[in-house]
C-alpha cells in the first residue's frame, strides 16, 4: 500500500464490514439451510431459492411491489416537477412554501402510518366520513382497492416533497440565458420545458428517481401500521412478505427471499440509472 | 438584414421594482446600426451594454423611447417577432440534442419541412466548420465549438435581421479565441448581416467592428471607426479606454500658447494655439504612450522623468515615468519604448511630446 491514506480508511472498512457485509453473509448462509426453531440447521443448497421462485405468494408480492413502485414514480416525479415549477422563484413566499413542503419529510415512517390510520379508520376517520357524505363507500380494512390506493396516496403525500425540493434546487441552477436563447429561437413553452428545463434537471431527477425507486421498494412501516398487509394480501409488499416469513421462523426461506428481493432492487436501480443517463445523448442525423 | 435604431431609449431596472430613486442603466440613447455592418458596443463592465442588447432583442422593454428595425417600431414586439438572434457570454446549447438538432432547433420551432431544414443546417454547418460534428452530442464539444453552435442557431434562419454577440469570447480558451474572432468576422462579411458585438475588451471591438460605439454609465460617449476612436478621441475617457495602455491624460494650464504642466512648459506653435477655443484656462493634455519620443540623451526641448515601473511586454516595454517636484501631486506618465532600450528603475529618461499628436481636452470634451 503505497498510499498512506488507506490506513485512515481501514477503521471505516472494518465498521462497514461489521455493519453491512457480515450480516449479508449471514443471510447468504441462512438462505442455504432449512432452519427450524430450536433445532440444528440442515444444508439444502439452492432449494430455498427454487421454492421462493415457485411460491405464488412471493410472485404476488413481487408484482404488487412492481405496480406500486411504478405508480409511485409515475405520480411523484411529474407531480414533483409541476409543484417545483409552480413555486415562487424568489421573494417572501419562498421560505414558507419550502418549510410547508418539507414537513411531511420530517415525520418518521411509523408516525406517518399512525396518522393515516387515524385518517382512514372506519369509525372515526375523516376520509371515510367524507366518502360517506358524498354518498360513496370507503373501507381500508375491507376493500382491497381502497387499501392499496390509500397506501399509494400516503406515499405520494409523504415523499413528493422530496422530489419537489430536488427539482426546485435544479430549477434555480438553470441560468436565465438558456430561457432567453429558447425565446430567441422561437421555442414555445412546451419545447422550452422539453429541451431546456428537463435536460437541465437530468441529474437531480436521476437522483430523485433512484431514491424513490429504492425507497418505494422498501416500503414497510406504513402498510404494516395502516393495513397490516391486508385485506388479504392486497397491501403485502415484498418487505412485508419477507418479514412475515421470518416472523414465522422460516428463516432459510426468508433469507432466500431477502436475497432475491435485494437483487431485484439492485437490478432495477441499475436499469433505471442506465436508461436515464442514456436518454438524449447524441444521435444520427435523419 | 436590417437597420436597427434607438430613439431616446432609456431604461431603469428600478421602475419595475417600484423604487422611488431611479438609476438609469441606459439613458437617452440615440444610435443607429446600419444594414449589414459590423458594429461593436464597447464600455467598461456595468456600463449598460448588455442592457442595450437585451432591449434590441426584446428580452427587455425599455422604460422610455422606441426601438426601430428598418424604420418599423418594434418596441412592443416579442423577441420572436423581431427576428433578432443573440449569442450569449457563455455558450448556450441544448445539451440533450446533437449538433444537427441544435442547429435545426429554431427551424423545427417554425415547422419547416424536413428537407428544407436539412439544406439550411448543412449550409450553416459548412460556413461554421461544424460538418464533421453534426452527429456528435453537443455536450461533448469544446467551448469554441459550442459558441459556434449557438451562433449557428442564430444565422440558420433566413429571416434573422441581426445578430447580437454578448461578449462571446469570454469563456473561450485563449488559444481558440483569436481563431473564433476571425471566423466571426468572416461570417459577418460573408452573410452581410448586421452584427452588434458587445465587449469590454477594446482589442476585440476594434478588430471585429467597422464602427465602434463607446458607452459609459448608460450613455453614448463616442461612435466612430476604430481608427477615429484611436486617433481622435472626443473625450479623455475614450482616449484612456482605447489603446493599451490608454492615453496619458495630464492636468495642464493654458496661457496664450504655453501649456504649463507641473513644473515644465510646452510651447505650442501659433497655428495650434489659435485653433484652441480657450486662451487662459485649466485644461487636460492627452498623448498616447506610443507617440511620446523617449530618449536617454538630453537634447533641446526634452523633459527629464524618472523611471518608476518597467513592464516588459515582449516586443516592447511600457515605462511608467514619474516626475517628482516636491509637492504631493507627482506627475505620472506612461510611454512605450523599444525592447532594446535598457533602463532600470530610478534612471532618468528624456521625453519629447510631438506637437501633432497632442490632444487638448476641456470639461471632458476635446477642444483640439
Amino acid at each position: 500500500m503505497k498510499n498512506r491514506a488507506w490506513y485512515f480508511v481501514i477503521p471505516m472498512m472494518i465498521l462497514m464490514s461489521i455493519g453491512a457485509f457480515l450480516p449479508l453473509m449471514v443471510v447468504v448462509n441462512y438462505s442455504q439451510h432449512y432452519i427450524f426453531a430450536g433445532s440444528a440447521a440442515t444444508y439444502v443448497g439452492l432449494e430455498n431459492f427454487v421454492e421462493v421462485l415457485h411460491d405464488s405468494q412471493f410472485r404476488g408480492a413481487v408484482s404488487r411491489q412492481f405496480i406500486f413502485t411504478f405508480m409511485i414514480l409515475l405520480i411523484e416525479i411529474p407531480l414533483g416537477i409541476i409543484v417545483a415549477l409552480a413555486l415562487p422563484k424568489k421573494g417572501f413566499w419562498v421560505a414558507p412554501c419550502l418549510v410547508l413542503l418539507g414537513i411531511p419529510l420530517l415525520i418518521p415512517y411509523n408516525v406517518v402510518g399512525i396518522i393515516w390510520r387515524l385518517f382512514t379508520q372506519s369509525d372515526i376517520g375523516v376520509i371515510p366520513k367524507i366518502f360517506e357524505l358524498l354518498g360513496g363507500y370507503y373501507n381500508v380494512t375491507l376493500d382491497s382497492f381502497d387499501a392499496a390506493s390509500t397506501i399509494l396516496l400516503l406515499d405520494v403525500w409523504h415523499w413528493t416533497p422530496l422530489v419537489v425540493l430536488l427539482a426546485y434546487a435544479g430549477l434555480q441552477a438553470i441560468p436565465d440565458a438558456y430561457y432567453q436563447a429558447a425565446a430567441i429561437d422561437g421555442a414555445n413553452s412546451w419545447r422550452t420545458f422539453r429541451f431546456v428545463t428537463l435536460p437541465k434537471l437530468r441529474s437531480v431527477l436521476t437522483l430523485g428517481i433512484l431514491l424513490r425507486l429504492m425507497d418505494s421498494f422498501k416500503i414497510y412501516s406504513e402498510p404494516l401500521l395502516l393495513t397490516g398487509g391486508g385485506p388479504g394480501t392486497a397491501t403485502t409488499y415484498l418487505s412485508l412478505f419477507v418479514a412475515r416469513k421470518a416472523e414465522s421462523y422460516e428463516l432459510g426461506y426468508a433469507s432466500a427471499a431477502s436475497l432475491i428481493y435485494f437483487f431485484i432492487v439492485l437490478v432495477m436501480s441499475y436499469i433505471a440509472f442506465q436508461i436515464i443517463t442514456r436518454i438524449g445523448k447524441g444521435g444520427k442525423v435523419e | 438584414m436590417a437597420r436597427i435604431e434607438f430613439k431616446n431609449v432609456s431604461h431603469s431596472f428600478e421602475i419595475a421594482e417600484g423604487k422611488e430613486k431611479l438609476e438609469w442603466a441606459v439613458k437617452d440613447m440615440n444610435i443607429a446600426w446600419e444594414d449589414g455592418t459590423a458594429n461593436a458596443l464597447l464600455g467598461p463592465s456595468g456600463c449598460g451594454k448588455t442592457t442595450m442588447l437585451n432591449i434590441i432583442s426584446g428580452l427587455l422593454t425599455p422604460s422610455k423611447g422606441k426601438v426601430y428595425i428598418d424604420g418599423k417600431d418594434v418596441t412592443e414586439l416579442s423577441t420572436r417577432e423581431r427576428h433578432i438572434s443573440q449569442v450569449f457570454q457563455f455558450p448556450v446549447i441544448y445539451d440533450s440534442m446533437n449538433v444537427y438538432n441544435n442547429l435545426a432547433f429554431p427551424l423545427i420551432n417554425v415547422n419547416l419541412p424536413k428537407s428544407k431544414i436539412k439544406k439550411k443546417v448543412m449550409k450553416i454547418a459548412k460556413i461554421l466548420g461544424l460538418i464533421d460534428y453534426l452527429e456528435a452530442p453537443s455536450s461533448k464539444l469544446n467551448s469554441a465549438e459550442k459558441q459556434k453552435v449557438s451562433l449557428g442557431r442564430g444565422i440558420v434562419r433566413d429571416d434573422t435581421v441581426g445578430i447580437l454577440l454578448d461578449e462571446p469570447l469570454t469563456v473561450i480558451d485563449p488559444k481558440m479565441r483569436g481563431e473564433l474572432r476571425r471566423q466571426l468576422k468572416i461570417i459577418q462579411r460573408e452573410l452581410n448581416i448586421t452584427a452588434i458585438y458587445v465587449t469590454h475588451d477594446q482589442h476585440e471591438a476594434l478588430t471585429f467592428a467597422d464602427k465602434v460605439a463607446v458607452v459609459k454609465d448608460g450613455r453614448l460617449v463616442q461612435i466612430g471607426s476604430p481608427h477615429d476612436l484611436y486617433s481622435n478621441p472626443e473625450s479623455p475617457f475614450v482616449g484612456y479606454f482605447i489603446g493599451s495602455p490608454g492615453m496619458n491624460i495630464l492636468d495642464a494650464k493654458l496661457k496664450g500658447s504655453t501649456l504649463s504642466l507641473n513644473d515644465f512648459k510646452i510651447e505650442l506653435t501659433k497655428d495650434i494655439a489659435d485653433k484652441i477655443g480657450i486662451k487662459n484656462d485649466e485644461c487636460q493634455l492627452g498623448i498616447r504612450p506610443e507617440e511620446i519620443i523617449s530618449s536617454r540623451e538630453k537634447t533641446a526641448g526634452t523633459i527629464p522623468f524618472e523611471v518608476a515601473i518597467i513592464e516588459n511586454m515582449g516586443s516592447y516595454k511600457i515605462l511608467t515615468l514619474i516626475k517628482k517636484n516636491g509637492s504631493d501631486r507627482d506627475l505620472r506618465i506612461k510611454t512605450r519604448v523599444d525592447i532594446n532600450i535598457f533602463v532600470s528603475k530610478g534612471d532618468i529618461v528624456y521625453l519629447k511630446f510631438p506637437e501633432k499628436y497632442l490632444k487638448i481636452f476641456k470639461d471632458n470634451h476635446k477642444i483640439y
